[in-house]
């Protein structure tokens, strides 16, 4: 191994001219190359690389911190909405504007819906007339009215999936409170989960 | 009038639109007259009427003299052009090969010129000319810029850069990791791989159809129709909630385009088989979720593992390409082939039966 790279190395700078010599012609007229001009190549060599590595490192490090920012500007995950009878039935945007929820009303009580189509993230619009949630990326479509097993579900367009659904719960002084950190899937069953859905 | 308008609006419909551009694509390398200077000219004259004449039009005049897409109207001469000129060379050349004459680019007289001052000149003024345009252009068409970006609201008209259209569009028929990351991945490794693909050492160096068909024919189907006519029709006539708009056709907000679309599972177990999803009988864990797509893989997977072989033995055509090709670069080709297929196939079948997934996992999040 240690010859094979000598004699790589020793090529381009055999004085005697190594073009159309025989491997051994070559090793044989390498005498410019000493072990010790060898080892002291390597080790600039290896210095190189190491310094490469630490600065493409440290360059990583940096681009890693980078998405960890000291101060996030976002609204709190979780939020009071005010007290149900504050709610007419139907579909709410007052949070949407803030924390990108729907706060949805039906004859038995609320759940809060994300604002957040589940094909590749936009915003959904609420069309009263049509009863409907549209996404205008790509026009997927899901329920605004139907009840509460209906509303929330994809039903045109690419999205895969029902929007998602938030916790949901009063607190002691009577107000509708919604955890954002908590989501509950339609197509895994989560729909059912009494914490999805406030019973008035 | 009106009924020229309509009509037009109709036909622009993005099925029938794909539909004629595909016969359309295949028309054209069989009529030899589309490729003359005479036919050049009455096509420029007459798609300038045309156009011109649709500026009258207040909606097309809106969307045509948008800043952002008057590189799409400049896109859709300069490709006809283009199309026009290298098919042009291509024919005469062809004909040219038919009488046992050397093609025309072999005829002209290898004269040399100097890089320095001849190439560089050229180059120069090149330069300083397209950087002129350019001023100009940013000078008299602003820059759209909207307002920050906010994410709980995203406004009706929600449009990609005009070169990602394409991509909008493809994403209207996909999953977000297949029409976002895997296919877009294939079309740069399967460019990537023409070289390597390619075994016809003929037309190199001159235009020619004749001798390269196969090749041209699938590039230009790449390119034309799957890229170039998706970000005009993604630029002209997608419109507010990606609604379709023909291109006389106000841009209304509330447009209904009703449409229900359907996972082949349900069509299968439910239309056809109607004993309801598997999952809802036999649990909604794994085996319940594999059965209720059992249909999708295999569709799926037969596309890709069976087709190739099959046609390699029914089809004269795809045998020629197995025996020049040699069993590897046939089936990375025919890989590569079908899964560019797989785009325009999922657009029928959306707006043939609504089909919205033929695999559908939400579950895991795969879907295809
Ligand atoms: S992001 Fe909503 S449809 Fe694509």
């Amino acid at each position: 191994m240690a010859d094979d790279a000598t004699a790589k190395n020793v090529i381009p700078t055999g004085s005697a001219g190594a073009g159309g010599k025989s491997p051994e012609a070559v090793k044989a007229a390498a005498p410019a190359a000493t072990r010790r001009s060898f080892l002291a190549s390597m080790s600039w060599l290896g210095l190189g690389w190491v310094a490469f590595t630490a600065g493409t490192g440290a360059a990583l490090t940096a681009l890693g911190r980078f998405m960890f920012p000291n101060v996030l500007f976002e609204p709190p995950q979780s939020f009071k909405a005010g007290l149900p009878n504050e709610y007419s039935l139907g579909v709410d945007e007052r949070w949407k504007e803030k924390y990108r929820v729907w706060i949805i009303r039906t004859e038995e009580g609320f759940f809060a819906l994300s604002g957040e189509c589940t094909h590749l993230g936009c915003t959904p619009n609420y069309f009263t007339s049509e009863a409907k949630f549209k996404c205008p990326c790509h026009g997927s479509g899901f329920y605004a009215a139907g009840g509460k097993e209906k509303i929330g579900i994809n039903f045109e367009g690419p999205a895969p999936r029902p929007l998602e659904r938030f916790r949901i719960a009063l607190t002691d002084d009577g107000q509708i409170v919604v955890d954002k950190s908590q989501k509950f899937q339609q197509e895994k069953g989560e729909w059912i989960d009494p914490e999805s859905f406030l019973k008035i | 009038m009106e009924a020229v308008k309509g009509f037009i609006n109709w036909i622009s419909d993005p099925r029938w639109l794909f539909l004629l551009s595909v016969i359309l694509f295949f028309f054209m390398f069989r009529l030899r007259v589309l490729w003359t200077v005479k036919f050049g000219i009455v096509a420029l004259i007459a798609s300038l009427a045309f156009f011109g004449l649709s500026m009258l039009d207040k909606n097309f005049r809106i969307i045509s003299t948008t800043p952002d897409n008057v590189p799409i109207v400049g896109l859709i001469f300069l490709m006809a052009f283009f199309t026009w000129l290298s098919l042009k060379q291509a024919f005469d050349n062809d004909d040219r090969l038919r009488i046992g004459q050397p093609p025309k680019e072999r005829t002209e007289r290898f004269e040399k010129v100097m890089v320095w001052p001849d190439l560089v000149y050229t180059e120069f003024i090149a330069t300083v000319l397209l950087g002129a345009v350019l001023v100009i252009w940013s000078i008299v068409l602003k820059a759209p810029l909207e307002q920050p970006s906010n994410p709980t609201f995203s406004p009706p008209v929600m449009k990609a850069p005009w070169y990602f259209l394409g991509l909008q569009e493809m994403l209207v028929y996909y999953d977000p990791w297949l029409a976002g990351v895997v296919l877009p991945g294939l079309i740069i490794v399967g460019l990537m791989a023409i070289p390597y693909i390619d075994r016809n050492p003929r037309g190199s160096g001159y235009y020619t159809f004749a001798e390269r068909k196969y090749e041209i024919m699938v590039f230009m189907f790449g390119f034309m129709i799957l890229w170039l006519l998706l970000i005009v029709i993604g630029t002209f006539l997608r419109g507010p909630n990606w609604n379709f708009f023909g291109p006389y056709e106000t841009w209304d907000v509330a447009k209904v385009t009703p449409m229900v679309n359907v996972n082949l599972s349900e069509y299968i177990w439910v239309k056809i088989l109607g004993v309801g999803l598997p999952n809802q009988w036999f649990g909604a864990k794994y085996m319940g979720i594999l059965l209720r797509e059992l249909f999708g893989f295999i569709l799926v997977i037969g596309y890709f593992t069976a087709l190739p072989p099959v046609l390699a033995n029914r089809s004269r055509l795809f045998n020629g390409f197995y025996k020049t090709l040699g069993g590897a670069r046939y089936h990375v080709m025919m890989f590569l082939l079908l899964a560019m297929m797989t785009l325009p196939i999922k657009m029928i079948l959306r707006w043939t039966i609504d089909l919205k997934y033929i695999v559908s996992i939400p579950e895991w999040f795969f879907n295809i």
